[in-house]
C-alpha cells in the first residue's frame, strides 16, 4: 500500500458519503450504488473508495438488498 | 405502528393492468388488517439484473405502509403463494420517505447535481484482476 503509485499516499481522501451534501444510502438508488461496485459486480473495498467504516456497512447492506431484488447483479463477467 | 416498505416483482408476461390488480389486492390485505398504504409506486417493466425463474424482465411495484406486523405477515404469505410474484422484499423503515424514490427520480436534475457534488476516487484499475 505504501509504495503505491497512487496519489492518495500523500493525503487521505475523506469519505464521499459522510459529507452533509452526500446522498442517503438507499438500496433503490442503483445509480449511487453502482459507483461502489466493480465491473464484475463486487463491492469495492473501502480502502479504495475511502468510504468510512460506518458508511461502508450501510453501503454493503444496501448493495445486498439491491442484489436480492435484482436491481444489481450478484456477479457479472 | 411501524413503517414498512415492500418491493415485489411480478412476472414479465402479466399485463400492466393485472399488475395493478395484484397491487390492489395486496394493498387491501394491509388495509383490512388495520394498516395504511402511504405510497405506491409502479416502476414499470424493468430488466432484471439476472434471470429469476427464466424471466429476464419483471414489473416492479413498491408499497410503503404504516401497518401492524400481522398485516405484513399475511401479505407476505399471500405473495409466497402467488405464482405471478417472482420475488418480494419487505424492509422496515425509520421514517416514511418523501417524494418519489431514487428509481423514479433518477432522471431529475437535482439528482444529477447531487451526483456531481461528490465524486469517488477516479477509476482505480480493476481491483478484481489485481487480487486474483
Amino acid at each position: 500500500m505504501v509504495g503505491n503509485q497512487h496519489s492518495f499516499a500523500s493525503h487521505r481522501k475523506s469519505c464521499p458519503l459522510s459529507s452533509k451534501k452526500a446522498p442517503a444510502i438507499d438500496y433503490k438508488d442503483i445509480k449511487l450504488l453502482s459507483r461502489f461496485i466493480s465491473e464484475h459486480g463486487k463491492i469495492i473495498p473501502s480502502r479504495i473508495t475511502a468510504v468510512s467504516a460506518k458508511k461502508q456497512r450501510e453501503l454493503a447492506q444496501a448493495i445486498k438488498r439491491a442484489r436480492y431484488i435484482a436491481l444489481l447483479p450478484y456477479a457479472e463477467d | 405502528m411501524p413503517f414498512y416498505e415492500c418491493v415485489f416483482i411480478v412476472r414479465q408476461d402479466v399485463s400492466a393492468a393485472d399488475v395493478d390488480k395484484t397491487a390492489d389486492k395486496l394493498s387491501e390485505i394491509i388495509t383490512s388488517n388495520g394498516g395504511k398504504i402511504t405510497k405506491r409506486e409502479n416502476w414499470g417493466l424493468r430488466n432484471l439484473a439476472y434471470k429469476i425463474q427464466k424471466n429476464r424482465k419483471g414489473h416492479y411495484v413498491l408499497l410503503e405502509m404504516d401497518t401492524p406486523y400481522e398485516a405484513v405477515k399475511e401479505m407476505e404469505r399471500q405473495m409466497g403463494i402467488s405464482e405471478d410474484i417472482l420475488r418480494f422484499m419487505t424492509v422496515k423503515l425509520d421514517n416514511l420517505s418523501e417524494g418519489p424514490s431514487a428509481i423514479l427520480a433518477k432522471n431529475k436534475d437535482t439528482y444529477e447535481e447531487q451526483a456531481e457534488a461528490f465524486e469517488i476516487e477516479e477509476e482505480v484499475p480493476s481491483i478484481d484482476e489485481q487480487e486474483v
